[in-house]
Formats: C-alpha cells, structure tokens, sequence
C-alpha cells in the first residue's frame, strides 16, 4: 500500500457516505414514491440535492473502479466501511434525523471490522497477466 | 401506526433488493477490474482515453452497471420511505456479507478466518442497527 492507494480508499470512504446523504436530503423533499409510480422514480434525478448526490456517487465509482483494479472485492469493501461513521455523524448533525444508542453501537461494530480485514493484505491471489488482456482488449 | 409499518416493510424490501442487485454488480465489476489491470497505471501509460475505452468495452463491466443501476433505483426507493441511517449501513453492510460468500464462490479469493470475522462484526452491527 502507498499514498495513491490511501487515498483512493479515502476517496471511496468520503464520496459514497456524502452522496448517500445528499440524495436522502433530496428525496425527502420529492416525497413518499410508490412502486406503480415509476416515472417520479425516475423524474426524481431532477431535484438538485439528488442531481448533486449524483455527482458524488460518480466519484466514489471512479474511486471505487479504482481500488478495485489492485485489490481483492474482500477487503475493497470493509476498508472503505469508515465512511458509515462518516454517514452516521451527517444523518445525526446535518440531516437532523435520530440516531439511537443501539445505532451507535452497530455502527462501532462495523468499523471494528473494518479495523480487523485491513490489517491484512489487499490481494489474496495474483490476478491474471495484465499483458494478455492489454492485447486482447486493445481500442481500435 | 399501519403507515410506520409499510414505510418499515418497504425500508426492507428496498434493502434486500439493493443487497441482491448490488452484490451481483460488485462481483461483475471485480472481476472486470481485474481482467483488465491497475488502471492507475494503464492512465499513467496509456492515458486516460485508452483506459476509460478499456473499460467501458468490458462486457462484465456493463452488466455489473446495469445490476448497479437497479440498487440505485432501490436506494432511491428505500430512501423516500425510511432513514439513510438505516437503510445506507444495513444495506452496504449485508451487501458486504454476501460479497464476501459472492467473491469466494465466484472470483475465487481466499477469505481467511480475519475476513470472516469482519463479515460476523459487521453481521451483528447490522442487527444491532435493525433495532
């Protein structure tokens, strides 16, 4: 692991808990949707907040491909789990929502497992020579 | 009392669609991710055209978005019903459990016993969270 990689898992870990709370702000004032109203579903995107949460999701994707590129799905995962804390303290102080004790303490538990897969290595298995699939999907 | 019930029900409903959808995407796009290299290095060689046609020609990343697009949808709908405080961390924490079982069948990585106990914690963190 270096820098680079530090913080594309930072980017993973800030992005998603940002966006997610964006899109909860926006949809909160689109309102309730049911499943036979599809197309307010779909019309919701136009909401500014939602619009905004997009952008971010965007980032964490790009963030997300990244990490994914040199390490295993395993540990991509629970190492970008940090960002629930994060997610919880915006819920709490900026979307003013309650977030009770028992809350808390499922929060803290996943970030101890966090704390637990991230001490070991990112890949358990070497991946496929990059040279053959550089060939074989080479752009035209 | 029967409205704090639905909003309840379809909260649920929306996170086991999401758990589903975005596990079959995370394991698509894993496995994309891996055939086609470390992409901070390709867009170091190559630049960042050549990588983002890489990817986006790779078939598994295409349907891993289209799963990704359907938890998205489902997300929206989970959060018009109930709070991001739940739905966000139960959802993505028990999309982190079936990952784990998802990437030992299917991409075949070697999730030791640290793995699994991180899969436990946040299995419970979830419960703890649903009450």
């Amino acid at each position: 692991m270096n820098l680079r990689k530090y913080l594309v898992l930072a980017g993973v870990s800030v992005f998603a808990p940002v966006g997610d709370s964006l899109l909860s702000y926006g949809m909160k004032q689109v309102g309730n949707i049911s499943l036979g109203d599809f197309s307010t579903l779909l019309l919701a995107i136009t909401n500014p907040w939602v619009g905004l949460g997009i952008v971010l999701l965007l980032g964490f994707f790009a963030s997300y491909m990244t990490a994914l590129s040199w390490a295993d799905l395993t540990y991509v995962l629970p190492a970008s789990s940090l960002g629930y804390v994060l997610l919880a303290f915006i819920a709490r102080f900026a979307l003013h929502e309650r977030v009770s004790v028992t809350r808390w303490l499922g929060i803290a538990l996943v970030s101890s497992g966090v704390g637990f897969v991230t001490s070991g290595p990112e890949v358990s298995r070497r991946p496929p020579p990059r040279a053959r699939n550089d060939a074989a999907m080479e752009p035209s | 009392m029967i409205r704090h019930a639905i909003s309840n029900l379809n909260g649920w409903l929306s996170i086991l669609a999401i758990v589903l959808a975005s596990s079959a995407g995370d394991v698509l796009l894993s496995r994309a991710m891996k055939q086609i290299g470390d992409l901070g290095l390709l867009r170091a060689r190559r630049g960042l055209i050549f990588v983002g046609l890489l990817v986006l020609r790779n078939r598994y990343f295409l349907i891993g978005v289209g799963c990704m697009a359907v938890a998205f949808y489902s997300l929206l709908f989970g959060l018009s019903w109930n709070d991001v405080s739940l739905i966000g961390p139960a959802a993505a924490s028990l999309t982190f459990v079936a990952n784990a079982i998802a990437a030992r069948i299917f991409l075949h990585e070697h999730v030791d016993h640290r793995r699994w106990a991180a899969a436990l914690l946040v299995g419970a963190g979830v419960v703890l969270m649903a009450l």
